[in-house]
């Protein structure tokens, strides 16, 4: 198997999400516009609640659009493919599955790969993600930590042309939080594929993206696009350089704004995130 | 195998907890032997555990009580059977579709509230024989609860591992049988128990009502003729039949799912 993955170009044009309810019509995106360039990693940060797991979902194919338009490689898509895979929040690995099994899912039920050749392409990702031995554990039996790394590979296997990434470190402790972030930044550095990957945090988005797309609050829209061109490959120590400590000033004062306007329409969340803001400054 | 079984016996002897299990029983037994010597009041007319135990082991060279174990276990293995037959396809179906959902769900509803044994009379009348009757009545204490637990599974289901598989490229068949069936089973399997302890309540008593075969008309007989040790026998032999049922349920089901052994 070849360790490069190809990237695709995800296009979303004026997407707008409504949903109608009993209680009236909640409008959560409107005419958001996208872009994410083939095998670039792409990080997107927006209030709680402002509509990010529902743009996962429909740049997965998983909810109609109520208008708008997702592009794959100029073609426009139609419900869940395997080139537009997710990572989810927690993990979606299937409990009744072994870690093996899980991984090796995608390509024996499309019949892709078979027999010793179906073998050798899960061990060498179980490998590459430090669980071969662990192949037939499963999910219950794994760390937090593990099941994050499983379910990259059980992704990583079909190599996606774009991997939507729905916070998939929340929930962890900050440590193992740290290692992931590190082992997922590796990971795309060394067989790239075009990215997306949802956070609330500043850093994790700094230092892991090409660029970092901040949302407003609902109905969530692209408020600015900040590219991030720090080189690669990178490590903790960018952290520390003008470049990205200016970029992470802008991201923060772009962030608080939308966190004050998510405050005063009455989210907890975002009153954390303001008094977190007020004590700093 | 047997000097595993006796090394395991050993050290479970060896357990503080286990000897006090024991010391419990052999109180009991002790004080309820006594108070039937005795005489003492109400108690005491309960037939000693002495007697229960000469009278048990006349029967177990006696065919009639063996024939009393096998009917019973039949009527429990053909109503439970069926009942599984009939209701985890209904419980799948109405989990999967919401229309058929919307349209059955009621008329079960309805229907589940009514104890088992209030359809005695009714599935007497309705069917030809007792026989099948009383293994009517046996489906229906785990038809409902098998569907509900089944029903319930279903729609239970994290919508995450729906949505995984589906753009891993799994076709509706795949979802069905790779993802909904193992991902119900458990509390399809909770069902199962429970139906399994209904039915056995069930058949006890709908054989002392509605027939003159079975453990619980064994111990029916016991009281009619007077023969009170056989009460005992009859009671004792329904709450182990009762337990070694529901221990191969578990076991079966342990066995078809490896991932929740493993906690």
């Amino acid at each position: 198997m070849e360790n490069i993955t190809i990237g695709g170009r995800l296009e979303a044009k004026n997407l707008t999400k409504t949903y109608h309810l009993d209680s009236g019509d909640r409008e959560v995106l409107r005419g958001l516009n996208l872009t994410l360039e083939p095998d670039t990693l792409t990080a997107l940060m927006g209030p709680t609640g402002c509509g990010k797991s529902v743009l996962i979902n429909l740049l997965a194919g998983y909810e109609p659009l109520t208008n708008g338009e997702i592009c794959l490689d100029g073609q426009p898509i139609h419900g869940p493919d395997k080139d537009r895979l997710v990572v989810f929040q927690e993990t979606a690995l299937f409990p009744w599955l072994t870690t093996y099994e899980n991984v090796a899912y995608g390509p024996k039920i499309r019949g892709e790969l078979k027999g010793a050749d179906l073998t050798n392409s899960v061990m060498e990702l179980l490998r590459h993600v430090g669980l071969d031995s662990f192949r037939d554990k499963y999910p219950a039996q794994l760390s937090g930590g593990m099941q994050r790394r499983a379910e990259l590979a059980r992704a990583m296997i079909n190599q996606p042309k774009v991997t939507l990434l729905d916070e998939p470190f929340r929930g962890l402790d900050a440590m193992t939080r740290d290692l992931m972030r590190d082992h997922y930044l590796t990971l795309f550095e060394k067989r790239r594929g075009t990215h997306l990957f949802v956070t609330a945090e500043i850093d994790e988005g700094l230092l892991l993206a090409d660029q970092l797309v901040i949302v407003t609050n609902r109905p969530a829209r692209v408020k600015k696009i900040l590219p991030v061109n720090l080189p690669r490959p990178r490590s903790e120590e960018i952290r520390s350089t003008p470049e990205y400590l200016t970029l992470k000033a802008e991201a923060l004062e772009l962030s608080h704004e939308e966190a004050m306007k998510s405050f005063k329409a009455g989210s907890l969340s975002s009153a954390d995130f303001v008094g977190a803001y007020a004590a700093l400054n | 195998m047997l000097a595993f079984y006796a090394k395991k016996l050993v050290k479970a002897l060896a357990s503080r907890s286990l000897r006090r299990g024991l010391f419990s029983i052999a109180m009991f037994l002790i004080l309820w032997e006594l108070s039937s010597r005795l005489g003492v009041p109400i108690v005491g007319a309960i037939p000693a555990p002495s007697d229960v135990f000469a009278r048990l082991i006349t029967e177990l060279t006696n065919p009639y009580y063996w024939r009393s174990w096998g009917t019973s276990l039949t009527r429990i293995m053909t109503g439970f059977i069926i009942a599984q037959i009939l209701g985890a396809p209904l419980g799948l179906f109405l989990g999967v579709s919401r229309k058929a959902k919307a349209i059955i769900f009621p008329l079960i509803e309805i229907m589940r509230p009514v104890p088992p044994l209030a359809w005695v009379p009714v599935s007497v009348i309705f069917w030809p024989s007792a026989e099948m009757s009383m293994i009517f009545v046996t489906f229906l204490g785990a038809f409902f609860t098998v569907v509900l637990n089944i029903v319930e599974g279903v729609s239970a289901i994290d919508e995450r591992y729906l949505r995984a598989a589906a753009s891993l490229g799994s076709s509706p068949r795949d979802i069905f049988w790779r993802v909904m069936l193992p991902a119900s089973l458990p509390s399809a399997l909770v069902g199962m128990t429970v139906g399994m302890g209904i039915t056995w309540c069930v058949v006890v008593a709908a054989e002392m009502i509605a027939t003159n075969t079975g453990l619980g008309y064994l111990t029916w007989r016991g009281y009619v003729a007077g023969e009170f040790p056989l009460i005992v026998v009859g009671m004792l032999s329904i709450g182990l039949a009762g337990y070694l049922s529901s221990a191969l349920i578990r076991r079966i089901g342990l066995h078809f799912t490896p991932w929740l052994a493993v906690r």
